[in-house]
């Protein structure tokens, strides 16, 4: 079987930080990290490969930097890496983004056989949207299940996959014929820790590198901010509110600092006791 | 050099940031909400947007439609009528077996089918489990733009949709346009827009629409669904009080006071992404853009330095007090009261006071 | 099946990197092991980059390293509790086409080095921690045990760039791990400014440097340092202590942190900054008499977990990475002689540290460190305290005689440390420099 993950090199949000004079995002040696959701997906496809047998790509669409997410991938123990960089997907928002893919995804399909299932992780902490995943699922025609907790079993011989999709106040269970697409939810499969082969095989592999051209991404309309339906017109920081926090000043006795706080609140919001009466009384 | 920043969000040209309208997108009007129906239920995000919808309409002096989807008989007609009165001037209306579950393909295939049909320029979904996985499907077949999560909804001179949401991880805040194509499609989480008032007795027109759907070219199929046990469920979206602990209580075990707090006051408890990511609480109590948004009477956040993608998350409580040592955290750009103490100490502090507080208001008016 | 290399390198740091980028430029196949993330995730240093040592190694650097500024002015610092008496020197000198000395961040300036290593074909495993030495039945060591899975691999010599608290040649017993006085503790924060505001309150333009270090009270009695660099866009501020000194007075080295943050020559400097990473690392201290063995049969050690670094000067990574060449030399003379790894081969590596202003700076300090040590509280209290009072003294004008005033300060020298305290303290310190 052959399965492909999507993967993205992000930021580590965690470490961005805002310019404290231009108020615009300091990158500068913000460490990359592979987007954490991805890996739950990557993980999910290893294991399927190492059950089934057959072979797990790695795709990522980015700069040339994102060599290291795919590298480390590779670490992990999947069996190939394609690199899809080219100046014309600079600015690509989701729909040009998925475009993309799907593309590379159907040149992957030619080169090494067509994929049984696409994985992506169910978001990305830097864009957050949850959109490409759904987007190269409608353009590559593959049925799609997003939200998946576990997979609860493949038949191969059937060609069918059986899943838990989380929905609101339940799970449900579906099954669904293959090809398809799946996003998996955080926490499904904890990443392994690669085998010291794989770390060599890594450091050693030529990561295979297409341009649109080689991916066969041939209507560049489709890329970049070009095919960006969306545009970002302004960027910024919210307004901190006119008046700032009121200062509770701590005292020696925290017990006094507490009142201090609980008269101040109930002085700002009368209704705010009888409300929490209320609570108390569990009404 | 590795640390060459990626190339996103260059500065888009004049030309892009242009409004040039293709003609076959002029004819597209009014703004329309998704409802999500599941099982009987509609998710109460529908209604907190059916109140933006309306602002919207009101502002493009155009009409706002609820989208109303499912088997017949499982909670659909009584949708439309609740979607009048939360403001809705009129109600698409597909019924059909097939949809009795929700599953991507004849719910995108309905979706698709009734903007094609019926054009509308403004398209709002629940960024829910369900809306997410629907919207991104949707708006990949209409080639359309699609933005995520929004904190805010406007319309600006030009009657274009200017859509609001947190970058960089939370970081910072964009406005983002869908200029040239239609529908503008837009999700929006739980809890970020308030519930609108409902208007008892208000109706609307009821368009019923229907889809050519087969079962047996759809793909997957519900084997079963497995319902949460009750313990499970969180109510933070909806408390009137909530108390979040964050990394400032420097260990899982300090949420333990966090939760006394919570208890005391009736409310619920929560804490920021940074304790999920640890492991030190489950991903329910997340608090935050990407966690629950929650509007609470009152919210104590402890040890919570406040990043924008917090904030997002509790803008919307009447009352926000920050206990925080670090006396420049970005929590007291949007907090009402600070205290400058460590949580460890004062939460327990602050639990007795309450406690105290409380039952001699209770005794007092028992007794007068 | 265990694959074979010429050799393996752990640890990326300076040494690390160093050594690898070498051999792997004269051709020898090269495995470099990192337990951090990626290289410099673990390093963390003031930190001052000296030009001289890496043009030696990689002579073009300048073209595409991250540099942050070019040093120009030094400042050393004397402190007391409100002040500070300093020397200062800066010279438009050091504005010269190929600057001597730079403040860099070692995040992004390993990233770069370890590039270029892995561009000259050395292979660079990340997040790979080698556990053990492997030996043979001689005695000879010939290869690393990782922790991944299937992770032995074998070499002809292995490089130990492993860190001042590097575990692997300790727990094979070819070095006692450091003593705690042989070791200090210094932390640092980052506090992140606009250029423009660095560049005024240091009296800078575009890419000149300033770096302030200093001695006094600051460190409450204990063998230790303070410092400011400045880079780009962000202030380096930090100060270390010996351990066992901490041990001992039970003070915490970010206690000394906020306290030297708050000294009123400091404070200003930071004002209105942005602090943006906390750092903490082990320094090697223990000089000369602290080095050792540095070769054996299948293994050299380099840089701090050599206690290769002269803490009189603060010079360890120009040390670090002289010592990875001279080790990545004298393996090179071996190989390409088809000699064997065997520590009389590899003494070549030893010679040339001894030839080299490493093992010669090294020497002629060799003292200091247990003087300092042993008289901590002279040098970091007692002549800070007097130093103060005596400037005080000689500036404030108050009516008093000159000559009374200088009677006054004579007197209080005299009082704290009596003549032969002080003939005593000049002696030893005179001696322990040269």
């Amino acid at each position: 079987m052959h399965f492909v993950v999507c993967i993205k090199q992000v930021p580590d949000s965690a470490q961005i930080r805002v310019h404290p004079v231009t108020n615009t995002i300091m990158r500068q040696g913000v460490p990359t990290i592979i987007n954490p959701y991805d890996l739950f997906a990557l993980e999910t496809a290893l294991r399927l490969r190492d059950e089934q047998g057959g072979e797990v790509t790695a795709l990522t669409m980015g700069p040339p930097s994102a060599e290291d997410a795919l590298r480390k991938a590779l670490t992990f123990g999947a069996d190939r890496a394609v690199l899809l960089t080219d100046r014309f997907f600079a600015g690509s928002d989701t729909l040009a983004t998925s475009y993309a893919l799907a593309q590379a995804i159907r040149k992957i399909g030619d080169t090494w056989g067509a994929p049984d299932i696409v994985f992506a992780g169910k978001q990305t902490i830097d864009g957050d949207t949850a959109q490409v995943g759904p987007g190269i699922a409608r353009r590559l025609g593959l049925n799609q299940l997003t939200y998946i907790a576990k997979i609860a079993g493949l038949d191969a011989a059937a060609r069918t996959i059986d899943l838990e999709r989380r929905a609101e106040g339940g799970v449900q269970v579906l099954r669904s014929a293959l090809p398809c697409l799946v996003t998996m939810l955080e926490g499904s499969a904890e990443i392994r820790r690669g085998a010291f082969a794989d770390a060599l095989r890594a450091a050693r592999a030529e990561i295979v590198t297409w341009s649109a051209a080689a991916a066969g991404v041939e209507d560049l309309q489709k890329c970049g901010l070009r095919g960006s339906p969306t545009v970002v017109k302004r960027v910024f920081a919210p307004t901190p509110r006119a008046d700032k926090a009121k200062a509770i000043e701590p005292k020696p006795r925290a017990k006094e600092t507490a009142e201090d706080l609980i008269a101040a609140l109930f002085e700002a919001k009368p209704a705010l006791a009888a409300d929490l009466e209320r609570l108390a009384a569990g009404l | 050099m590795s640390d060459t920043p990626p190339p996103a969000a260059p500065a888009p040209s004049r030309a892009a940031m242009k409004k040039e309208l293709p003609e076959r997108f002029k004819a597209y009007r009014n703004v329309w909400v998704m409802v999500e129906l599941e099982r009987g239920q509609v998710h109460p995000v529908s209604w907190e947007l059916m109140g933006e919808g309306r602002k919207l309409a009101d502002k493009l002096g155009v009409a706002l439609a609820a989208v109303v989807v499912g088997a017949p008989g499982a909670g659909t007609r009584e949708a439309t009528a609740e979607s009048f009165a939360y403001g809705a001037d009129f109600a698409y209306l597909v019924e059909n077996p097939i949809l009795a579950e929700y599953r991507n393909e004849p719910y995108t295939k309905t979706l698709t089918d009734l903007v094609d049909a019926h054009k509308p320029e403004i398209l709002l979904l629940g960024a829910t489990n369900l809306g997410r996985d629907l919207a991104g499907s949707v708006a990949t077949t209409l080639l359309t733009g699609l933005t995520a999560d929004c904190t805010e909804l406007a319309v600006d001179a030009e009657k274009s949709l200017a859509a609001t949401r947190p970058t960089f991880g939370g970081s910072l805040l964009c406005t983002i346009y869908t200029l040239n194509t239609r529908p503008q499609m837009a999700t929006v989480r739980p809890r970020v827009m308030p519930t609108p008032a409902r208007q008892e007795g208000r109706t609307g027109r009821v368009v019923e629409h229907a889809v050519d759907l087969r079962e047996e070219t759809i793909v997957t199929k519900v084997l079963s669904f497995l319902p949460d046990r009750a313990s499970h469920k969180s109510n933070l979206a909806f408390a009137d009080v909530v108390v979040a602990g964050g990394l400032g209580l420097q260990g899982a075990e300090n949420l333990q006071l966090v939760r006394a707090l919570a208890d005391a006051l009736g409310g619920e408890w929560g804490c920021s992404r940074p304790c999920v990511q640890k492991g030190w609480a489950p991903a329910e109590r997340q608090i935050g853009q990407t966690g629950k948004t929650i509007r609470p009477k009152l919210y104590i956040a402890a040890g919570i330095s406040g990043a924008i993608q917090h904030r997002v998350g509790v803008e919307g409580a009447d009352l926000i007090v920050a206990v925080n040592t670090d006396r420049n955290a970005p929590i007291l750009d949007f907090a009402h009261f600070a205290v400058a103490t460590d949580a460890i100490r004062f939460l327990p502090a602050l639990t007795e006071a309450f406690r105290a507080r409380i039952s001699a208001h209770t005794s007092d008016r028992l007794a007068g | 099946m265990v694959e074979k290399f010429d050799c393996i390198v752990v640890g990326a740091g300076m040494s690390g990197n160093a050594a690898a980028y070498i051999l792997a430029k004269r051709g020898l196949s090269v495995l470099q092991l990192e337990r951090g993330e990626y290289s410099g995730s673990k390093n963390v240093q003031g930190a001052i980059m000296y030009a001289d040592m890496l043009e030696a190694i990689i002579p073009d650097f300048r073209e595409d390293a991250p540099l942050e500024r070019h040093l120009i002015e030094q400042r050393f610092w004397m402190m007391n509790e409100a002040s500070h008496t300093g020397m200062h020197y800066r010279s438009d000198a050091f504005n010269e086409p190929r600057p001597n000395r730079y403040t860099i961040l070692r995040s992004q300036f390993d990233k770069w080095f370890s590039r270029k290593v892995r561009e000259a074909g050395a292979l660079v495993l990340t997040e790979t921690t080698a556990l053990e030495l492997i030996f043979d039945a001689y005695g000879a060591c010939v290869g690393v045990r990782t922790d991944r899975e299937g992770g032995v691999v074998h070499a002809d010599v292995v490089v130990l760039a492993e860190g001042v608290n590097g575990l692997l040649g300790s727990r094979a017993g070819l070095r006692a791990p450091p003593k705690a006085d042989h070791v200090a503790l210094a932390v640092k924060e980052m506090h992140f400014l606009p250029a423009e505001t660095i560049e005024a309150r240091f009296n800078v333009h575009g890419d000149e440097g300033v770096v302030i270090e200093a001695v006094g009270t600051i460190s409450r009695g204990m063998t230790g340092m303070g410092f400011v660099y400045t880079n780009k866009e962000c202030l380096s501020v930090g100060i270390g202590c010996l351990v066992s000194d901490f041990a001992r007075s039970g003070e915490t080295p970010h206690g000394l942190l906020e306290a030297f943050k708050a000294h009123p020559s400091i404070k200003p400097l930071i004002e209105g900054s942005e602090v943006k990473e906390y750092a903490a690392h082990l320094i090697p201290e223990g000089g000369y008499k602290a080095v050792p063995q540095l070769c054996g049969d299948g293994w050299v050690v380099v840089g701090d977990a050599a206690q290769l670094n002269n803490a009189i000067h603060r010079e360890g990574s120009n040390l670090a990475m002289t010592s990875g060449r001279f080790a990545a030399e004298a393996i090179f003379q071996v190989k390409s002689r088809r000699e064997t790894m065997t520590k009389d081969n590899l003494a070549r590596y030893p010679k040339a540290l001894e030839d080299s202003f490493v093992m010669k700076d090294l020497r002629k300090y060799r003292d200091m460190p247990a003087l300092l040590h042993t008289n901590s509280r002279n040098f970091f209290l007692t002549y800070p305290e007097l130093v103060a009072k005596a400037m005080e003294n000689f500036l404030r004008v108050d009516g008093t005689p000159k000559r009374e005033k200088e009677a006054k300060t004579f007197a209080s020298f005299r009082k704290a440390r009596g003549w032969t305290g002080l003939f005593g303290d000049t002696f030893k310190l005179a001696r322990a420099w040269r």
